[in-house]
């Protein structure tokens, strides 16, 4: 499984933090920082959290990690 | 409790609840027929950009519609509203006379802009209200740089739309009939920083101020508010921000239980007056009021785009139930973007009964304020301290689940 998140859309609502926490977290400044290739068991939280990103940054697919 | 899938199911609402609703439904294997009916021409579109980016962005606004996934197979019958509701035919009733059975109904119909008090004659040009994305773009097209806008109430909406005027270099004017912005909201602190916001971005902002009346034209335009303070404050263009309330207009003698929203138990089944449970019929986003753990199961409407995203999800995966459904325990959450500072929250601010302020820097543009209800944490809300929220989320999810049921009296 693959992320990527579009760095110019994310404006840090941490609704992806909230989904899926092994994948994404903010530093202190909320600057966010991700798994881009996160395991594969991970996939419904990844799908969940590019569901619930307010502005769509956040693509998941499938391919070698 | 059993009963079959359904085979035919009526989504009424084209926003995000009923579109997550109805991807939500094809996600979880429903196979039958999907009718989506919105009462606006347009499909599905975001809201929250059409107080920010589209009154902004130059040279045009920004697109706003919502991607439909391939695989919806949906019916769209769109500019026609839901009129009427026979709970007994199972059967929806479009403006233009269409009647749609279904086996499985969705309530997604939202919220529309509160008006005027009946008492105050509003002049017939350049008083606006925003709600749909045709408001939006008739409010751009008012905010030209150099005219003056009022805008009546300092909530979320009148908040970011004085904000996004004040970036195009209007004169701004905001009325808000509280003692700071958001008050009831996110409490005196949180409120008064936000108000200190405004006020350092050079928006006039009136507290405890109401609006008594309108001047206009002999064109019908507007000119002037008259205020409770004895002000005339001069307008070009006028943005009444009062609030908003659930559409159930089209549900009224329905027989189901639609004050201030949808009534819904805890798995967002409609409920009928007398509070039985509607067969078949869900609500979702703005219109549904549903029992909220952190307000002691009051049941409130949420008009969040979360809430809609995560309500869709539960609404169709509780119509698809043949066996007991899952209850929607999800917190809640909502955000604000106000001159660049970007306010985020979790849980439920507006229920508490105090407000802990963690850290207050507005020249840093930092807050963190925690909100607690009888010594119980029942939301937070940060500006520039996101990465905080998601400690405290753990904890309101652990607060939101179901209330236990209360040991018999000994």
């Amino acid at each position: 499984m693959h992320i990527t998140v579009d760095m110019n859309l994310c404006e840090s609502h941490g609704q992806c933090v909230f989904a899926a926490p092994d994948i994404f977290s903010f530093d202190d400044e909320d600057y966010l920082a991700y798994d881009a290739a996160p395991a594969d068991a991970l996939r419904d939280r990844a799908e969940k959290a590019a569901a619930v990103c307010p502005v769509r940054a956040i693509t998941v697919s499938a391919g070698a990690s | 409790m059993r009963r079959p899938a359904p085979r035919e199911i009526v989504v009424v609402g084209a926003s995000l609840a009923g579109l997550r609703t109805a991807e939500a439904l094809r996600a979880q294997g429903f196979t039958g027929s999907l009718t989506i009916v919105g009462a606006e021409p347009h499909l599905p579109y975001d809201r929250p950009p059409l107080s920010k980016q589209v009154l902004t962005a130059q040279p045009d606004p920004p697109g706003t519609a919502l991607p439909l996934p391939a695989a919806l197979d949906a019916r769209w019958l769109l500019g026609r509203p839901a009129v009427g509701l026979d709970l007994t035919a199972r059967t929806v009733l479009l403006s233009d006379g269409t009647r749609l059975p279904y086996d499985g109904l969705v309530l997604a119909t939202g919220s529309a802009a509160r008006g005027t008090p009946a008492a105050l004659a509003v002049p017939p040009r350049g008083v606006l209200t925003l709600r749909g994305l045709d408001d939006a773009l008739a409010l751009r097209a008012a905010l030209l740089p150099g005219r003056r806008l009022v805008v009546v109430g300092a909530g979320f909406l009148g908040g970011e739309v004085a904000a996004a005027a004040r970036q195009r270099g209007l004169d701004v004017t905001l009325v808000e009939a509280a003692a700071q912005p958001l008050d009831r909201a996110i409490g005196s602190a949180a409120g008064t920083y936000v108000g200190d916001l405004h006020r350092a971005a050079g928006i006039d902002l009136r507290t405890r101020t109401t609006v008594t009346g309108f001047r206009a034209g002999a064109n019908g335009h507007v000119t002037a508010v008259e205020l409770t303070t004895g002000d005339t404050v001069r307008a070009d263009v006028v943005l009444l921000a009062l609030g908003s309330v659930p559409a159930t207009g089209w549900l009224a003698g329905s027989g189901m239980a639609v004050d201030g929203g949808v009534h819904c138990d805890p798995y967002l089944r409609a409920l009928r007056s007398d509070g039985s449970v509607v067969d078949g019929v869900v609500a979702a986003g703005d219109v549904a009021r549903v029992p909220q753990p952190l307000a002691d199961g009051a049941r409130l409407t949420l008009g969040h785009w979360t809430n809609a995203v995560e309500q869709g999800a539960a609404a169709a995966a509780t119509l698809l139930a043949t066996g007991t459904p899952a209850p929607f325990t999800t917190v809640p959450s909502f955000w604000s973007d106000l001159h660049g500072a970007r306010i985020r929250s979790v849980g439920l601010p507006a229920a508490a009964d105090e407000a802990r302020i963690v850290e207050h820097d507005l020249a840093g543009r930092h807050l963190e304020v925690a909100y607690h209800r009888r010594g119980r944490l029942v939301g937070a809300l940060t500006i520039g301290r996101t990465a905080r929220l998601a400690a405290y989320r753990t904890v309101l999810r652990d607060h939101s689940k179901p209330a236990q049921k209360p040991a018999s009296a000994a």
